[in-house]
């Protein structure tokens, strides 16, 4: 072509479309590797210490957890708060209460948990968000799953709808027997447990509220 | 397709890829009416073929078809790019039968073994559980073989023959695509850290590479079917990579908003998300644009005839270039800014946003690239249309928009009543789910489901009987 203009020059393209790519790729390692250090799980010192991570270390489960509106923050976070059984215990050592995680988490990909409910706000619609599932209202003392499933906490509660979930109709859309054993659902719901303490920056927003739940207490 | 006019080995295999994928969009389809007929009637198939099963069905055949089809399309048009047969092509063929004998073992194994327990074994053997990539371990093993002697098959070519822009482009962006695949191949206690590296998988996929491959087959198409000037074409192509990845790869942060991320994603995502779209309307302009000049170039001539040699493939083409832009730029823009997001994240919004997306970006391309292997594979010069074409885009075209209408008006609602009123709990879920408004958005869903299935039978049944059609010139 007798034309020299560089904007219609093919390899001028060429070497922006590498240029582009690269930097952009190079910015997202950069990025990945600010947001790994920031989202790696926390430890029990931490807990202990009150130092505040993004997603907690597994014995988070001995602690109660709510969510508060931060005024400097504009919007909710989890609050970690005083010490809370979780099937009747609160000393969870690191061990046992990684170990309940991990079985939760194996868990939750083996029940294709993702493919009805949203996690973190990803994955089906068929069912409700799980994101904050702990703390809500429907499992508290004033909501109806506790009487439904006849047991006298939220955990309880939790794990016995897990394993029999088409006992308990809530709904004409209701959840099927997954086959869930009774250890399979304690590591649910501490996953579930461990979830709701996950900082993610206020989603959902203005979350039912649990009766007396403020501020950790 | 027996006795065809295929000398190329490369293009036989590619027919059998269309093949299979045609095959998986059927099975996509299908599973996509179960779901939605569950909607509608809780009851139907419950214990038996549940939501969570016929969904993973729906999303995995989706996603395989296009890769089959994707795959297919590459083997396509090497011959024609380099100018030589494809280097390997004997393992390639080999390859293909492993490909298709580990998808049906997985869709096996997914639709009557479904769960396992909560252990390292149904990882592996039965199903990863995360959203799109629930295919269990050794299978993921499985698809980097094929995918490495694919790229290994493209890449040979490539350095062997005639390097043109497109296989080029080609090259680089099939080798990312393979390569993002091992993101999704590890398991983690870590939510946060599981659902950060499962969307470099996704993300990086179909809003980046995919989205690049698209452009690609793009030009490919547009010189073959219209006999569009390569160096124009291929200029283009580049600024299109440029913007796409340019946009693309940081764009992933609007993932990154909810997911116990840091904050600063916000700004990150929103902005480069922003310019996602803008790719997607040069796409747009270009294949017009092309078309209007080679048909101005004849006309100036003094010819009249159309300079379109395919053209149901066209068709299918034009709808890509204007439904990429609508489904993927216009519908994800809607919802791609955090203090939109915040009220639509996991809603029926970004179900509306995925079906047209999908459609409208990558399944229209691939249906006009097999529409380009009919013509090959009988020696016609001129594709011509057919009744079942015209109707077999028309009904398809108008069903996905159709669903993607229902399904956006379902999402507000959710969005109102679910999420801004009564603050996403489990209560205001289902208060969302049982309201007018969205229960009669997924009846009307389903009708134009079924509108869309009809539209798939009459598209597989041009497919197969439109090449021995007499009305095409040859």
């Amino acid at each position: 072509m007798a034309n020299k203009s560089v904007w219609s020059d093919n390899r001028f393209w060429q070497r922006s479309a590498t240029w582009v790519t690269g930097f952009a790729s190079i910015l997202l390692i950069w990025l990945t590797l600010d947001t790994s250090a920031q989202i790696s799980m926390g430890n029990d010192e931490d807990l202990k210490n009150g130092v505040q991570k993004r997603v907690p270390g597994p014995t988070v489960i001995n602690y109660k957890i709510t969510y508060e509106m931060d005024a400097k923050r504009g919007h909710e976070v989890p609050v970690i708060g005083e010490k809370e059984k979780f099937f009747g215990r609160d000393d969870y050592s690191e061990e046992e209460a990684g170990a309940l995680l991990h079985l939760g988490k194996l868990g939750e990909q083996a029940k294709n948990c993702m493919d009805c409910h949203t996690i973190l706000g990803n994955g089906a619609y068929y069912a409700p968000d799980l994101t904050k599932a702990w703390i809500d209202p429907a499992w508290g003392p004033e909501g109806a799953m506790q009487a439904l499933t006849g047991k006298n906490t939220k955990e309880e509660a939790m794990a016995e709808f897990l394993q029999h979930p088409d006992q308990y109709p809530t709904h004409a859309r209701m959840m099927p027997d997954l086959g869930i054993t009774a250890k399979e659902a304690k590591g649910l719901v501490a996953f579930l447990k461990h979830m709701s303490s996950i900082d993610t920056n206020g989603f959902p927003r203005n979350f039912g509220k649990m009766q007396g739940a403020v501020n950790g207490k | 397709m027996a006795n065809n006019h295929l000398t190329s080995e490369s293009k036989q295999l590619a027919t059998w890829y269309f093949t299979f994928a045609a095959i998986l969009f059927g099975a996509q389809l299908l599973f996509g009416l179960v779901a939605a007929i569950q909607y509608v009637m809780p009851g139907f198939l419950y214990g038996l073929l549940d939501f969570s099963i016929a969904r993973i069905l729906h999303i995995n055949a989706l996603v395989v078809w296009m890769v089959f089809a994707m795959f297919g399309s590459v083997y396509w048009l090497l011959p024609d790019e380099t100018g030589i047969e494809t280097v390997g092509i004997k393992i390639g063929k080999l390859i293909y039968w492993v490909f298709v004998a580990a998808i049906v073992v997985v869709v096996l194994v997914f639709l009557f073994i479904q769960v396992g327990p909560a252990d390292d074994t149904t990882i592996w053997f039965i199903t990863e559980g995360r959203e799109y990539i629930e295919a269990p371990r050794w299978a993921d093993w499985g698809i980097v073989v094929v995918a490495l002697t694919f790229v290994a098959n493209l890449f040979l070519t490539g350095m062997k023959g005639n390097r043109s822009g497109i296989v080029t482009v080609l090259m680089a962006d099939m080798i990312a695509f393979a390569g993002l695949y091992l993101a999704g191949m590890f398991f983690t206690d870590n939510i946060s850290v599981d659902q950060y590296w499962w969307w470099w998988v996704i993300h990086l996929w179909v809003e980046a590479t995919w989205e690049v491959f698209v452009g690609a087959i793009a030009a490919y198409g547009l010189i073959t079917m219209i006999g569009a000037h390569r160096k124009v074409v291929e200029m283009w192509l580049w600024i299109e990579v440029a913007m796409l990845f340019g946009s693309g790869i940081l764009g992933m942060g609007h993932h990154y908003f909810w997911i116990g991320t840091p904050e600063y994603w916000w700004e990150i995502g929103a902005l480069f998300s922003a310019l996602e779209p803008l790719p997607l309307v040069a796409m747009f302009v270009h294949v017009l644009y092309d078309w209007g000049k080679t048909q101005g170039a004849e006309a100036e001539k003094g010819n009249t005839r159309s300079v379109i040699k395919n053209k149901p493939a066209f068709t299918w083409f034009v709808l890509n270039a204007f439904g990429n832009f609508l489904g993927a730029g216009v519908w994800g823009f809607f919802h791609t800014l955090p203090q939109v997001n915040l009220y639509t994240h996991g809603t029926q919004f970004t179900s509306a946003h995925g079906h047209l997306a999908f459609f409208g970006a990558y399944a229209t391309i691939l249906v006009g690239m097999m529409y380009i292997a009919v013509q090959g594979t009988n020696g016609i010069k001129v594709l011509k249309n057919t009744k079942a074409s015209i109707w077999a885009v028309s009904m398809i075209s108008g069903g996905v928009m159709g669903m993607t209408v229902a399904l956006t008006i379902a999402g507000y609602v959710q969005v109102l009543v679910s999420r801004a009123q009564m603050g996403a709990t489990w209560a205001a879920y289902f208060d969302g789910q049982s309201g007018a408004w969205f229960t009669q958005a997924m009846d009307w869903r389903l009708i134009m489901g079924t509108i869309t299935f009809l539209g798939f039978i009459l598209l597989a049944k041009d497919l197969l009987t439109t090449g021995k059609n007499p009305v095409h010139e040859r």
